[in-house]
């Protein structure tokens, strides 16, 4: 009764303005399939892919881009795909021409094995610790940072390094994306996430680093839903949320590394 | 060699098991003292495999082998991870290894040979963040030469980063004076040892230091 006194009290006019300042302005970051949210990225992007190992890999989005056919792609992600599905997919269908990694070797990386042995991959091999900070740098708008990883070693070689304070250290830049694919647990349509145990990994991270991130989420929820005491990401990083269904699936056990 | 080593690790400690061997330590621990075991993919606080049916593909370890969470454990994102590690918060990682230099020098992520598809992974977060880096490896290569070395030949992690190595022979700490051997496996004289070792030793139980 109280709320039906209140809205009488705007008039008819100001209450119609708020209405379509409502419908039109409002912000809604939920695409309403993985087809359309990756629909326009190019030919040539630089695309970071979430997860660790298939933990938090996004693989209806990368299936999604699979069949949306770009091409001559940059990949940044911790591996280079196992067996034959996500990552492995992408890579299968040749249209990568660079993967940027920590850990691409495992028992069940045939595919990416095959295309570098065939010469048909190019591959960056950056430490982990390094490859997680220079996304974090992209995203918090570093650029760029010394580091003690990899001093002195094959992966330091030809680049910058500076003595601090007695230590050795390496300079390193950020790794910036055109598009970052991650997985979340739970969204909502600005666009704040909270993930699922170690699924986490990179998608925090990837989704400050790229200029669109798009976030495939078990569940969408509505506003308010998510505590704000535990956002991991808010949704200032992210211009896509996308609901699909699909759960990881552990690697095999010989096939881990 | 993994119950000495979890036997010499303390109540409270912030340990990084690597991959291999060093995870075997995990199963010695002693229940009776907290320890928490941290993995680079994201979680503190890491508990024992789950049973058969209770895996869940989003807890998993950096061996990518399905783990569990302890009462107060927490995850985090990767950057978050590798800053416990580079910024020196792990009081211990325990390393497989292909060779340590008798300066601490060492080699475990790539042979270097033609050919091999190199994978570095947080090896060398790990060798140059802890504050004390255990190595775990066999005495010798299955060829017989020691792996423990005037300087690395395989292509080298992190320099003078290694404090202690654990082998089937013994247990060796890198010292500022070089290598001071703790304890020599039952039935193995020093001298024996050092001659399967090849790079200077000092025995600490005789009590004699460079």
């Amino acid at each position: 009764m109280a709320r039906e006194r209140a809205s009488q009290r705007i008039p008819d006019r100001l209450r119609l303005a708020l209405t379509k300042c409502k419908n039109e302005a409002m912000i809604n970051k939920i695409v309403a399939s993985a087809a359309a949210a990756v629909a326009d990225i190019p030919h040539g992007a630089t695309v970071m892919i979430g997860g660790f190992g298939t933990a938090g890999m996004p693989s209806g989005l990368i299936d999604a881009l699979i069949a949306q056919g770009a091409c001559d792609l940059t990949i940044v992600n911790n591996n280079a795909g196992n067996a034959e599905t996500g990552l492995a997919a992408l890579l299968k269908s040749k249209r990568v021409r660079k993967i940027i990694c920590s850990f691409p070797r495992q028992t069940d990386s045939y595919v990416f094995d095959a295309l570098y042995h065939a010469g048909e991959i190019e591959l960056e091999l950056v430490p982990q610790g390094n490859l997680a900070e220079r996304i974090r740098a992209a995203g918090a708008g570093i650029g760029a940072f010394f580091t003690p990883t990899g001093y002195g070693t094959l992966l330091a070689e030809g680049k910058e390094t500076r003595l601090i304070d007695g230590r050795h250290y390496v300079l390193e830049y950020p790794i910036h994306a055109d598009v970052a694919l991650i997985k979340a647990d739970r969204g909502d349509r600005w666009g704040n996430l909270v993930y699922r145990k170690t699924a986490r990994n990179f998608g925090p991270i990837m989704a400050a680093a790229a200029k669109c991130t798009i976030a495939q989420v078990r569940e969408v929820v509505e506003l308010g839903e998510l505590d704000p005491e535990v956002i991991v990401t808010p949704g200032i990083f992210v211009q896509r949320v996308v609901q699909l269904a699909g759960a990881a699936t552990l690697v095999q056990p010989q096939a881990a590394a | 060699m993994a119950a000495r080593v979890a036997r010499d690790i303390p109540e409270g400690a912030y340990v990084n098991l690597g991959i291999g061997l060093p995870t075997l330590v995990a199963n010695h621990l002693p229940r009776d003292r907290e320890i928490l075991l941290h993995s680079e993919n994201g979680l503190l606080g890491m508990g024992p495999a789950p049973d058969l049916g209770a895996q869940d593909p989003d807890l998993i370890n950096a061996g990518k082998q399905p783990v569990t969470l302890l009462p107060g454990g927490a995850y985090f994102h990767h950057a978050d991870s590798f800053a416990m590690m580079r910024g020196g918060h792990l009081d211990f990682c325990v390393l497989g290894a292909f060779q340590v230099s008798l300066r601490g020098d060492l080699a475990n992520w790539h042979t270097g040979a033609a050919g091999a598809i190199p994978a570095v992974g947080g090896a060398m977060d790990l060798a140059i963040g802890a504050k004390n880096v255990y190595v775990m490896m066999e005495h010798q290569t299955k060829s017989g030469q020691s792996k423990i070395t005037e300087r690395c030949t395989y292509p080298v992690t992190a320099f003078q980063c290694v404090s202690r190595i654990y082998t089937d022979l013994a247990v060796i700490d890198v010292t500022a004076h070089g290598l001071v051997v703790l304890a020599i496996v039952d039935g193995l004289a020093f001298d024996e040892l050092q001659r399967l070792t090849g790079v200077p030793l000092t025995n600490a139980a005789a009590g004699v230091a460079a």
